[in-house]
């Protein structure tokens, strides 16, 4: 047993804090009260420290198998822990794909082996990622993925897309679009704008964005199926999913921790590590993210971590591969900027990174209550901390918040009742 | 000669980084540079001793000529680097290109590449100067010292004129730095060219007015410079072709009619004859286009010689 002692403690039923101590029994929350004696607990004193539910992520890349290089499940799950994670979904775009059965029990075997973290898996919607045929989606499903997607290499085929989301519009799990218009985006390297002119870098236009998520809405209300705009990054993007909500689409959408907190000017050292897709954009784009949020028009802050060795990353810009890891500096980083700053509530934060992505894959996890299971984390929020690359325990490094000062540490996570991240 | 700022060990990536006071000093050492490659014998020994690379990932015929003449003109020992038939087409990636050259003792490197923010690479990997030759379509800040110190020998200053620049603006890096530089020293430039040529928010960025209408921009213009229009634009669905192209923007002794009476023209080469520019303008009067090459190999000369801590009084003079 472990005895979390005077803790603020969120709630995830009521939505709020309470200062009480927290009794975890196996894989089990036990008791949420003040006072708890339990004399053959471990106890831990959590004075003066926030204990949360253990984070959900939406979005991320463990690059296992065929990658491995880059990150494993083990890294990966370990990545993930140290950032007071305890369920993450992983993208299909590992090699082999993750279009079938025997890669997908491949993928969960390990997982389980590991154990560190829930893995989640999301399976591909077209064979090989290939955006040419529908890929086995009922196999998947029964299989276990808890959703769909062709993350990153967007199905351009509007036909295949439609017959996608029919196919699968039974199974009841979110088809999750990694909108993004080829023909626009081409060869950009960065937001098209101010930067990509003063860089003298390829743009990719805000609107390779929005003219995908404008059709992937239209597919999402001709269909019924649930649609998961992944990685928001646009002002009209988020005028989009507004509008589609408000007229009862079921359509929810993330924005990654990234894209809330830096925007174009980030690139201005041609520092890779600042290359990602959708790419940073404009202040004015980054406000409206930040409006979507509060007004819960984004359901979920995602990491989209995205593992790249520092080989691949130490080359010429328009050379170095899309995408930056997010799994141990995603809380400390909205954290600092957004909740200490006073822009968005920590308990809305802890809403978007648990039980929102929870309920979006309809899986039991993301809540801290007397019975649930025993996913937490615990954080002190006063800590202030350089985000240190040595302290990084992914397998890649490549984090545009290197050296950047933030608050909030993560002192433990419990994934299963288990210490899955100390502190030391 | 007035040489009152200190260079040394100073890279170039752009013209951002460099004041007018620096610019002027590039300037005045140019000139002298410029007598000095008049001279029978055009060599001096100021940078005996000191090694000096040529690292072209792209192909280049006058930028790296002109630098490894003013290299030489100084007595540097100079090594082209040329990525064609070099480790390079082996796989070797940029930083072990750099770690090796380094390695062998350079002193300074003459970068160019077609993805921008090379040079300032080359700078983490060397930890020597570095002068950009030209990276992507974001920087040539040589070239738009040449070009401003063509205008400034001829106009006496930049300063109030105004300056257009003609054609594809956005993959044009001379633009860019020309931009930068233009405006630090007090010029107003004005861009023209087809609007799916030109990049984003370049008012906003540059300062620079953006029109895209040929005779607006060039009415009493004091300088024109056409820029090097690409045919493969063409396919790229940018322009519908090098026709339509060159009667809306091509510069004709017509449309220069109505600049100043003694309006420069210029092109940083190489040229397109009959498509940005028709003989007639290119072979003009006032055309400095030649004149540009030849302060070129100045231009070069007096950077290396700042950058590299030359001794001006005693040695050049």
């Amino acid at each position: 047993m472990i005895l979390l002692k005077d803790g603020q403690v969120y709630l995830s039923d009521k939505k709020k804090f309470e200062k009480a101590d927290v009794l975890i029994d196996k894989k089990i929350v036990k008791k949420i009260a003040p006072n708890i004696e339990e004399s053959k607990a471990e106890i831990i004193d959590c004075t003066d420290k926030h204990i949360f539910p253990g984070f959900v992520d939406l979005h991320c890349h463990l690059r296992d198998p065929g990658y491995t290089y880059k990150e494993d499940i083990a890294t990966g799950a370990v990545s993930a822990a140290k950032g007071g994670f305890t369920s993450i979904c992983c993208m299909p775009n590992t090699n082999p794909v993750i279009d079938n059965v025997s890669t997908l029990n491949y993928l969960m075997r390990k997982a389980r082996d590991v154990g560190k973290t829930k893995i989640f898996a999301i399976g591909a919607m077209s064979k090989g990622l290939e955006g040419k045929e529908i890929a086995n989606i009922a196999s998947l499903v029964k299989g276990g993925v808890v959703g769909l997607s062709d993350d990153g290499n967007c199905i351009q085929n509007a036909k295949l897309q439609l017959n996608v989301m029919r196919y699968g519009s039974i199974y009841d799990i979110p088809m999750i679009c990694h909108s993004e218009d080829y023909s626009l985006s081409g060869d950009g390297q960065v937001n098209y704008g101010y930067e990509s002119t003063k860089l003298g870098l390829p743009g990719i236009p805000t609107l390779a964005e929005e003219i995908m998520v404008s059709r992937d809405i239209m597919l999402a209300d001709v269909t019924g199926t649930h649609v998961h705009i992944a990685h928001v990054s646009t002002k009209r993007t988020v005028e989009l999913v507004k509008q589609a909500k408000k007229e009862g689409i079921r359509v929810t959408a993330e924005v990654t921790p990234h894209h809330l907190v830096l925007t174009e000017k980030a690139c201005e050292d041609y520092n890779t590590n600042t290359k990602m897709k959708p790419p940073l954009r404009s202040e004015q784009d980054r406000q409206a993210l930040i409006e979507g949020v509060l007004d819960r028009t984004i359901d979920v802050i995602a990491t989209d971590h995205a593992p790249h060795s520092d080989y691949e990353k130490e080359l010429e810009f328009i050379k170095a591969p899309f995408g930056v890891i997010g799994f141990e500096s995603a809380f400390p980083v909205v954290y600092t900027e957004l909740v200490k700053k006073g822009i968005i509530s920590l308990e809305l934060l802890i809403d978007k990174m648990t039980a929102r992505p929870a309920e979006i894959i309809k899986r039991d996890v993301g809540l801290l209550t007397e019975g649930g299971s025993a996913d937490i984390t615990i954080i002190d929020l006063d800590e202030s901390y350089i985000f240190d690359e040595d302290e990084i325990l992914s397998k890649s490094k490549n984090s545009p918040f290197i050296g950047k000062e933030m608050s909030g540490r993560i002192l433990y996570t419990i994934c299963d009742g288990k210490f899955t991240w100390k502190k030391a | 000669m007035k040489n009152t700022l200190n260079l040394t060990g100073r890279n170039l990536y752009d013209l951002d980084d460099y004041s007018v006071e620096e610019i002027e000093t590039i300037f005045e050492t140019a000139k002298v540079m410029k007598e000095i490659n008049k001279r029978d014998y055009k060599k001096i020994p100021t940078l005996r001793g000191k090694t000096v690379v040529t690292l072209f990932f792209e192909d280049s015929t006058r930028t790296r000529i002109s630098f490894e003449l003013a290299a030489k003109r100084l007595s540097a020992d100079v090594v082209s680097f040329t990525s064609a038939g070099s480790s390079v087409k082996k796989g070797e990636g940029i930083q072990d290109t750099v770690y090796t050259l380094n390695a062998m003792g350079v002193d300074l490197y003459i970068v160019r590449h077609s993805c921008p923010g090379v040079p300032k690479l080359v700078n983490k990997y060397s930890g020597k100067p570095v002068l950009n030759a030209g990276d992507g379509r974001h920087a040539h800040p040589t070239q738009a010292l040449l070009d401003m110190f063509s205008i400034w020998e001829k106009k006496g200053s930049l300063k109030g004129l105004k300056i257009a620049i003609v054609g594809d603006i956005l993959h044009s890096r001379v633009v860019r730095s020309n931009l930068i530089g233009m405006k630090k020293m007090g010029a107003n430039v004005v861009v023209c060219g087809p609007r799916t040529l030109m990049p984003p928010k370049i008012d906003e960025v540059y300062g620079a007015q953006c029109v895209y209408d040929l005779d607006t921009a060039i009415k009493d213009a004091d300088v024109v410079m056409a820029l090097r229009m690409q045919l493969e634009r063409q396919t790229e669905g940018l322009f519908p072709g090098l026709s339509e192209f060159t009667n809306r923007y091509g510069l004709s002794k017509k449309v220069i009619r109505s600049a100043k009476g003694d309006v420069l023209i210029m092109h940083p080469g190489p040229m397109n004859r009959g498509v940005e520019i028709l003989p007639e303008v290119a072979d003009s009067d006032h055309s400095i286009i030649i004149e540009q090459v030849t302060n070129g190999v100045a231009i070069r000369m007096a950077l290396l010689f700042l950058i590299l801590g030359g001794k001006p009084e005693r040695e050049v003079a």
